[in-house]
């Protein structure tokens, strides 16, 4: 097999732009606050561009060092196949420890996103399973790969999010924050939810990849692939378990993603850009957001913050 | 629905290629927005973001649904709903806290920082202040300068920007009056000569219909300046961090292996490069730098902004919460400072209380020791009081349990900024500006010594402690301290005795036994008591110290483990009838006032490193199980 992780490579490494040097020295920053401050914390890794650029912030950060401490991802057995392919991979090529959790209650319930709703689906094999894992391993601060401008209530989340016994996020009782004075202190029991990437946005993320040479899933690409459409969506059926509508056809089309999440809730764009520039380029002409394609953002009013309330990232 | 634009309005942005240049290579500017309610913040954001075409489809129709059901603006889409993301702020048409936005255009990138301009808010103000190079400051051109203009251009000032765009809002409500705009702008100006900024630059503009925003208003031909937008795109905020001295706050000890020790950190001003002396700024000590380590290669020069690792030319003892300096131009080492404190939680602070304090890396148990006046933000008159509450900002004395290296804020945003923190509910509570280093510790730096205590301990052969007795008048403290130093002298090793009478009659001779006077009498103590332990010797300490903040200060001064303390738990009625003084008998018949267990308290040690209860093998067994302890712990062989 290919080694997918080497695909991303395709324009030469070039000096970073000012602006982009600062929001990397601002990252590694914080990943660095953390790793002094902490006892057990932990690196979400969601496979995605932003998890991609979060984790080579921290190699950076450490070197020549590695990152003291260890990636998890959540799974929820419906990730894209080549997602998981190319998870592996990065983690046997980096050397870095990649725990993985899957939430066993929901999967012996059986909930999936496609009988069971993407509602629950996300609460159970996303938002509970997190927490579980968090437990799990007593970790006490754990990095997330948001961005303050993909969503509302993002942009109102603090760097360093505190998160009170049982996960619990109180949007109108954060800890003020200021300057880069990061109030790193906890109790027994709290938690405390880092982003190192707030401060950057869809652009900075294409075009930092693109001048540090860091490797995508090449979903993020375009490819004939295989797709129905379902509510004006392009939904990628990635194995035999999402069942045909009736009337629903396969059909081979030239798409990529925007952002990567469990396949029967993530939907693909027609697309012909197969490299960085072309990603780059096509994203400034876009009129659609980021998460436009994320099925599970619209299910209600308010719904991110509601989520996050819950303790989803 | 639709977005209403002015009349005649000219170019529009950002083309696929200009942004593709925007943000690269442009400094971006972190600017917050300021206004009162209804001033029409939130609006003028929106239509930054609508205009800039930073708002996407799906999103314009979620504006749409969202303008149906919470708008204000009737048949038109209500801007500031891009901008309100928490759910109790779109139901109550209001902002609460601080929300980050980003956009750019061909010539800049742009983070603005929209904050809450309530009263009630002033701290989420000032968070957003913090980060910010400028701000634009709302006036609705029906109501001209408030009492809100005032109390957030002061913030602003406090918070150290520079840089201020007036803008006149709601211009068409005055129908573009020009004399109007003129009054506010000479209203406003009057007002902030006191606060110094470098620029102020005002605009009449309309958020809800564009005009002056981004695109030039033909309504308001009249007006030649720049439109918001042009204004800050030209704003120069360069900071001249890099012409600053150096200051770098060690944030992490890199140690991947026994042959690097690098120290992680990012350089907060100036400019450092390889072969550069540098000094750690509190304990003197001095290296040259060896290589500056980046992940891409070593690097010729760090400058302010840049995270990087270096390595120095000697072993030299640093920790996180160090500061790297040039050793001629070093940051103050104090223990004392003058600083301006903005209170952020309902429990007022309490002056004499032991805070949390951190600045740049580090963190140090901290006091505020006067108050000297709070600031009416409103008026910015100065009011004598007595604590300070939510949202009131103060002019404070701090004291820190140990010298720190800072710098004026005035000078050094990075070293000059510190935050307070609960020590029991960890919450952040207070954010403090430091104006100016207070007397004795000012411009001493401390000359660093060849020998020192590690040395000291190879040579003395045991490990130096403070062994601090401590309980009631008659308990016995004394008595087995004197045991334990025979004892210890007999094994060779360095002692010294200070007991509370002896040292009452020389260096504390000038104290009483008030409240104040006993910390004091224990302030001192414990400052000498670290001399010893620094010179390696075991001092024996032998004070009723009745209050547990104070022998936890004295804990604090000196290392972990060096600190044994020794609760002396003989029961008060034992105490009173040995009564080897016949002091009981003097403060029962009320001969002697602020008698501890008697007409003042005793607060027993919550973890002491040893209980002492009264053996009926006599003192002797006492001192046997502290020399005991002595072992155990590896102070003494």
């Amino acid at each position: 097999m290919n080694d997918t992780t080497a695909s991303a490579r395709d324009t030469r490494r070039a000096p970073l732009s000012p602006h982009l040097r600062r929001l990397e020295s601002e990252s590694i920053g914080i990943i660095r606050e953390v790793a002094a401050e902490f006892r057990n914390p932990v690196m979400l890794y969601s496979i995605g561009k932003d998890s991609g650029v979060m984790l080579h912030l921290a190699l950076k950060a450490f070197y020549p060092g590695k990152p003291p401490f260890p990636l998890l991802h959540i799974d929820t057995t419906w990730k894209f196949r080549e997602m998981i392919r190319f998870r592996d991979q990065i983690a046997a090529r980096y050397g870095v420890q990649l725990l993985v959790h899957t939430n066993p209650e929901g999967l012996a319930r059986g909930i999936n996103p496609i009988s069971s709703g993407s509602k629950l689906h996300t609460q159970v094999m996303k938002t509970e399973a997190l927490k579980q894992a968090l437990d799990k391993w007593q970790f006490d601060a754990a990095f997330g790969g948001a961005r303050r401008d993909e969503e509302q209530s993002r942009a109102k989340e603090r760097i360093f999010s505190f998160r009170s016994p049982g996960h619990v996020w109180d949007p109108r009782n954060q800890r003020p924050e200021l300057w880069n004075l990061y109030n790193t202190r906890i109790n027994a029991g709290e938690t405390i939810r880092v982003f190192p990437l707030s401060n950057w946005t869809e652009l900075d993320v294409w075009q930092y990849t693109r001048a540090e040479g860091i490797p995508v899933v090449p979903l993020y690409f375009a490819a004939p692939r295989p797709v129905i459409e379902r509510d004006g969506q392009l939904i990628m059926r990635d194995d035999e378990r999402m069942p045909l509508k009736p009337g629903e056809r396969e059909q081979v089309r030239m798409v990529r993603f925007r952002s990567l999440g469990c396949y029967p809730l993530t939907a693909a764009i027609d697309s012909r850009a197969t490299t960085l520039d072309a990603i780059i380029e096509e994203m400034l002409l876009m009129r659609t957001s980021e998460r436009s394609g994320r099925l599970i953002d619209v299910d209600e009013a308010a719904s991110m913050e509601k989520k996050k309330r819950d303790g989803y990232f | 629905m639709h977005a209403p634009r002015p009349q005649g309005a000219q170019s529009g942005l950002a083309g696929a290629d200009a942004a593709l240049e925007s943000g690269a290579g442009k400094a971006l500017l972190r600017f917050l927005t300021c206004g009162s309610v209804d001033d029409g913040k939130s609006t003028l954001i929106g239509r930054l973001l609508y205009d800039t075409q930073l708002i996407h489809e799906d999103q314009l129709s979620a504006l749409e649904r969202d303008s149906r059901r919470h708008g204000t603006t009737g048949e038109e889409l209500d801007l500031a709903l891009l901008v309100d993301g928490l759910q109790a702020e779109r139901e109550q048409g209001i902002t609460i806290d601080v929300a980050y936005r980003f956009f750019a255009t061909p010539r800049r990138a742009f983070i603005v920082a929209d904050t809450p301009g309530h009263e009630q808010y002033t701290r989420n103000m000032a968070t957003g202040a913090s980060n910010c190079q400028a701000a634009v400051i709302l006036i609705d051109a029906r109501k001209g300068v408030l009492t809100q203009t005032r109390r957030h251009s002061y913030i602003c000032a406090l918070l150290g920007i520079k840089h201020v765009v007036l803008a006149v809002n709601k211009i068409d409500l005055v129908e573009f009056s020009a004399a109007r705009f003129q009054q506010i702008v000479a209203d406003y100006l009057g007002f902030a000569a006191a606060l110094k900024f470098t620029s102020i630059a005002s605009i009449p503009l309309s958020a809800r219909y564009g005009d002056n925003v981004v695109h030039r208003s033909q309504r308001i031909g009249w007006y030649e300046g720049p439109t918001l937008i042009e204004q800050l795109e030209r704003l120069d905020v360069l900071e001249g961090l890099e012409e600053k001295p150096l200051r770098f706050p060690v944030q992490w000890v890199n140690r991947p292996n026994a042959d690097f020790r690098g120290f992680s950190g990012t350089v907060a001003s100036g400019v450092v490069r390889p072969g550069d002396p540098v000094v750690v700024a509190v304990s003197g000590r001095e290296s040259k730098v060896q290589r500056i380590v980046s992940a891409d290669g070593d690097l010729p020069e760090a400058r302010a902004g840049d995270a990087v690792t270096l390595t120095l030319a000697d072993e030299v003892d640093i920790a996180r919460g160090d500061v790297l300096a040039h050793a001629h131009a070093r940051p103050e080492v104090v223990d004392q400072f003058a600083a301006q404190v903005l209170w952020m939680v309902e429990e007022p602070m309490l002056p004499g209380r032991s805070y949390l304090l951190r600045i740049g890396t580090r963190y140090v148990p901290a006091r505020v020791t006067s108050l000297k006046h709070k600031v009416d933000v409103n008026t910015l008159e100065h009011i004598a009081a007595k604590t300070l509450g939510l949202n009131e900002i103060g002019f404070c004395n701090l004291v820190t349990a140990s010298p720190v290296a800072l710098d004026a804020y005035e000078e050094n945003r990075a070293t000059g900024a510190f935050v307070l923190i609960d020590r029991f509910t960890n919450a952040t509570v207070g954010a403090g500006m430091i104006s100016f280093g207070l007397r004795r510790a000012t411009n001493i730096h401390r000359q660093a010594l060849l020998i020192d205590k590690s040395a000291r301990v190879r040579l003395n052969g045991h490990r130096p402690a403070v062994l601090w007795f401590t309980g009631l008048s008659g308990s016995g403290k004394s008595t087995i301290a004197n045991i334990v130093e025979r004892e210890l002298h007999a094994q060779g090793a360095h002692t010294y005795m200070l007991d509370g009478d002896n040292v009452r009659q020389g260096l504390n001779r000038d104290l009483g036994f008030t409240d104040a006077d006993r910390v004091e009498n224990i302030r001192r103590v414990g400052e000498v008591a670290k001399l010893f332990v620094d010179a390696g010797v075991i001092v024996l300490c032998s004070f009723i110290s009745p209050f547990r903040a104070e022998r936890n200060m004295v804990r604090e001064l000196v290392d972990a483990g060096e600190f044994i303390e020794i609760f002396v738990d003989t029961p008060l009625e034992e105490c009173r009838r040995r009564d080897p003084k016949g002091l009981y008998a003097r403060a029962l018949a009320g001969k002697i006032r602020n008698f501890t267990g008697i007409d003042s308290p005793y607060e027993p040690p919550e973890n002491p490193e040893l209980v002492l209860v009264p053996s009926p093998l006599g003192a002797e067994e006492q001192a046997r199980r502290v020399l005991e302890q002595l072992k155990v712990r590896r102070i003494i062989v």
